[in-house]
C-alpha cells in the first residue's frame, strides 16, 4: 500500500519505476519513467551487505534522475540478491529481466548472451518477446567475469586494461583448459615461455567466448549484455568474428537486467 | 522483499505406517546380525530379492543406506574417506559415501534407531549390474572386508527391446545363484516359496504403481519428494505381505485426497516430471522451493523404477529376468524417450526437469540430446539442473533456485 505522500506525489506527477539487479559481483539500479525512458542508473560492487548496496544505488539513481523516492510507484528486484532488496515490491529472476530489457531495445526474435560476474546466460526470445528457452553455465566459473577477475592479478594487470591489451594482440595464445584453475596454470606456463601479455589476454577472451559457444546454438540475431561486455567491446568484436554474424549491444549493456526489472515493475503496476 | 516466505509441507498420515515398517525392517536385520538366527544377504536395489527372500535370507539393501547418508547430509563428509583409499570422487557417490561410512564406522541407522550400531553384517552379497557396474565394485569391496562370497547377475545395457535371448540368459544366471546360496543359507531351494514371494512382489509392484498413478489426478495428491521416501517399502520389502498392507493404507489416503480435491501442493499451478536421481540432501529444500512456486513435481522415472509389472508367479525365473531387464535404466534412448513421452501425457505435465547427477551417468538421461529430442517431439519444455545424488560439493543451491524459478516464470509466461 503506498503512503499518503506517495499517493499525492504519484497523482501530481506520472509514476516512475525502478529495477534493482543485485548480481554476484555488481549491483545495478535503473529508474525509468512511464514511457520506459531511463532517467537514472547506478552500479556499485555488491559487497557483503546486499540490502545496503541496493539502497545506496537507488539513492544515486534517483539523484541522477532528479526525482524523489516517493515518485517510484513500484520496484522489481532481480539477480542473486533479489530477495535482499528492502524496497522491492516483488522479484523476478535475472533470466526474465534480461529478456525483458533486451526486447525493449530489440523487439524481434533474438538470442541473448549475458556474461555476468559469476554466471553466463543464453536466453532465446521469440518475435513476441516470449522466452522459448534459457541456459545458465554449469557451476564452473570458466567463461564468466569471475574468470577474468581471477586472471587479472595473475597477469598483474588491472581489469580495466584488458580490453586495450587484447585489441593490441598480434599472435593470440590459445588456452585449452576448461577449468579456471587449469587455465591459470596455462597462463603461467605461457608467461614463463615469454609470450606477450597482449596475446595471453586475447587468449583469455577467446576462452570466454568458447565457453559461451558451447552452451547453446545461436539464432540469427544475437544480443550481448552484461558487465564484461560493457567494459570489453573488443570481446564483442571477437565474438562477431567467431560466430560469424553481427552482434547487437544495447545502450548500457550492464543495466539490461535492471532495466528489464523496471519494465516489469511498470507492466505489473496496479495488478 | 527482504524475507523469504516460509513454506510448510503437507505430510501424509500413512507415512507413519511406512516409517514403522522401515523401523521394524531394520530391527529385524539388526537382531539377526546379533543373534545369527537368520542369514543376511545384501542385495542391490533392483537385484533378485525374491530369490533371496524365498530361500530364507533377510535382505539388506546398501543403496537405501546410501540414500540415508545423503538425506542426513552425512555423505559429503564421508565421500573423501573413500576417495582416499582409491575410489574416485567421479564415481557413484552412493558407493563412496557408503564405503566412507564403513571406514569411519558411522551410520545414520545409529542416529535414527536406538540400539542399532550400523548395517547388519552380510553372509553373502548379491548384485545385478542392470543399474551400473559400480554396484559390483561396491559389493566386491565388502566381500573382501567381510570375507563373504559375492555373487550376481551380469545384465545387458542399452537394450532396445527385451528379447527372448536376454530373458533366457538372465534367467539362467539367476538359477545359477541357487546352489551357492543354498550352501550359505543351509536350506534347500523351494520353488513354491519362490512363487509365493514373486506373487507378493508383483502385488507390491501393482500397489506401488497405483500409488504413483494417483499423481495423474488434478491436483495431484502426492509429490515426487513424498515418493522418494514412501518407496522404501517397495525397495526393501517387496515380496512381503506387510509392505503390501502399508501401500493399501497409503493408497486409501491418496484416494481420499483425490476425492476431497486436496493437492499435495497448495494451489497447484504447474505440473513437473523429474528425470534422474533425487538430490537426497536437498529433498526438503527442493520440496519447499517447488511448493513456494505453486508447482508440483509429481512424477518421476526414479520412483517408477520399482514397478515390476512383468513378474509372474507361474514363471518366476523368466518373469524376474524380464522384469529386471525391461527397467528404464537398462534400456536404449529410443524406448526411454517413448516411455517419458507416455508419462508426460499420462500425468498431464507442463515441464520436465532433468537432474544431471555428476557421479551417476547411468541415471542422468540428459547427456546425449534426449531433452532436446523430447522437447521437439512433445512441445513440453525442459530444464537441466546440475547436481548430484549425494555429494553436496557438486551442488550450487543458488544456481538451482534461479534455474527453477526462471523455468516456472517461463511456464507461467507461456500458459
Amino acid at each position: 500500500m503506498p503512503t499518503v505522500k506517495e499517493t499525492i506525489s504519484q497523482n501530481l506527477y506520472p509514476p516512475c519505476f525502478a529495477g534493482a539487479d543485485v548480481g554476484a559481483s555488481r549491483t545495478k539500479v535503473a529508474v525509468i519513467d512511464a514511457d520506459g525512458y531511463m532517467l537514472g542508473y547506478c552500479v556499485d560492487r555488491s559487497g557483503t551487505d546486499f540490502t545496503a548496496t541496493a539502497d545506496r544505488c537507488l539513492t544515486e539513481a534517483l539523484a541522477m534522475a532528479d526525482i524523489e523516492k516517493d515518485r517510484i510507484a513500484r520496484t522489481i528486484s532481480t539477480g542473486y540478491g533479489r530477495k535482499n532488496v528492502s524496497y522491492a515490491h516483488d522479484y523476478r529472476t535475472e533470466i526474465s529481466c534480461h529478456g525483458k530489457g533486451c526486447f525493449h531495445y530489440f523487439p524481434f526474435a533474438i538470442t541473448i548472451i549475458d556474461i555476468g560476474g559469476q554466471d553466463n546466460k543464453i536466453i532465446k526470445l521469440d518475435e513476441n518477446g516470449k522466452r522459448t528457452s534459457f541456459k545458465m553455465n554449469r557451476k564452473c566459473a570458466a567463461g564468466t567475469g569471475a574468470f577474468l577477475e581471477e586472471m587479472s592479478p595473475r597477469l598483474d594487470i588491472p581489469l580495466t586494461e584488458m580490453n586495450g591489451l587484447a585489441a593490441a594482440s598480434t599472435d593470440m595464445v590459445k588456452l585449452g583448459s576448461f577449468c579456471t584453475v587449469f587455465s591459470a596454470t596455462e597462463v603461467l606456463e605461457n608467461i614463463r615461455r615469454g609470450k606477450r601479455v597482449e596475446d595471453i589476454v586475447k587468449g583469455l577472451f577467446f576462452s570466454v567466448i568458447s565457453r559461451i559457444k558451447e552452451m547453446d546454438a545461436f539464432t540469427e540475431k544475437v544480443v550481448m549484455t552484461g558487465g564484461v561486455v560493457a567494459h570489453n567491446p573488443y570481446l564483442v568484436e571477437m565474438t562477431q568474428e567467431l560466430i560469424n554474424r553481427p552482434i547487437l549491444v544495447p545502450e548500457l549493456p550492464q543495466f539490461t537486467g535492471a532495466l528489464g526489472a523496471a519494465l516489469i515493475a511498470r507492466e505489473t503496476f496496479g495488478n | 522483499m527482504s524475507e523469504e516466505k516460509k513454506i510448510k509441507l503437507k505430510r501424509l498420515e500413512s507415512s507413519k505406517v511406512l516409517g514403522k515398517f522401515m523401523a521394524d525392517y531394520y530391527y529385524e536385520l539388526d537382531n539377526a546380525a546379533k543373534t545369527g538366527e537368520k542369514k543376511i544377504a545384501w542385495c542391490t536395489s533392483v537385484g533378485p530379492a525374491e530369490i533371496l527372500r524365498a530361500m530364507g535370507f533377510l535382505v539388506y539393501f546398501p543403496e537405501t543406506h546410501s540414500a540415508m547418508l545423503g538425506s542426513s547430509r552425512m555423505a559429503t563428509e564421508l565421500i573423501p574417506k573413500a576417495n582416499a583409499v582409491g575410489y574416485s570422487p567421479d564415481i557413484c557417490s552412493y558407493l563412496t559415501a557408503d564405503i566412507g561410512a564403513y571406514l569411519e564406522k558411522v551410520s545414520p541407522l545409529a542416529k535414527i534407531f536406538e540400539g542399532i550400531q550400523g548395517p547388519p553384517k552380510p553372509d553373502v552379497l548379491v548384485f545385478n549390474t542392470n543399474q551400473c557396474r559400480d554396484v559390483q565394485d561396491w559389493f566386491n569391496f565388502y566381500g573382501e572386508e567381510y570375507d563373504v562370497p559375492v555373487v550376481g547377475v551380469h545384465s545387458y545395457v542399452g537394450i532396445q527391446e527385451v528379447e527372448a535371448s536376454h530373458v533366457k540368459s538372465i534367467a539362467a544366471q539367476m538359477e545359477a545363484l541357487i546352489p551357492p546360496l543354498e550352501r550359505i543359507v543351509g536350506n534347500t531351494f523351494d520353488m513354491d516359496r519362490l512363487k509365493e514371494t514373486v506373487a507378493l512382489s508383483r502385488e507390491c509392484s501393482d500397489l506401488w504403481k497405483q500409488v504413483l498413478d494417483t499423481a495423474a489426478a488434478v491436483p495431484s495428491p502426492i509429490t515426487f519428494f513424498d515418493g522418494t521416501t514412501l518407496m522404501g517399502a517397495a525397495v526393501v520389502g517387496r515380496g512381503t505381505q506387510r509392505a503390501n498392507d502399508c501401500y493399501r493404507t497409503l493408497l486409501a489416503e491418496l484416494n481420499q485426497r483425490i476425492a476431497d480435491k486436496e493437492g499435495a501442493v497448495e494451489d497447484e499451478q504447474f505440473r513437473i516430471y523429474w528425470d534422474g536421481m533425487p538430490v537426497w540432501g536437498r529433498l526438503s529444500a527442493h520440496a519447499k522451493l517447488f511448493a513456494s512456486l505453486k508447482t508440483n513435481v509429481l512424477a518421476s522415472t526414479y520412483c517408477n523404477s520399482w514397478i515390476f509389472s512383468a513378474l509372474d508367479p507361474d514363471d518366476p525365473f523368466n518373469s524376474m529376468a524380464r522384469a529386471y531387464t525391461e527397467l528404464f535404466i537398462v534400456r536404449a534412448d529410443t524406448p526411454k524417450e517413448a516411455y517419458i513421452k507416455e508419462m508426460l501425457k499420462f500425468f498431464k505435465v507442463d515441464g520436465i526437469i532433468y537432474h544431471d547427477a555428476k557421479t551417476c551417468p547411468n541415471n542422468s538421461n540428459c547427456r546425449y540430446g534426449m531433452p532436446q529430442r523430447i522437447e521437439r517431439q512433445s512441445g513440453i519444455p525442459s530444464l537441466t539442473i546440475n547436481g548430484d545424488l549425494n555429494d553436496l560439493r557438486l551442488i550450487s543451491d543458488e544456481q538451482t533456485k534461479t534455474n527453477v524459478e526462471a523455468f516456472i516464470e517461463q511456464l507461467a509466461e507461456n500458459k
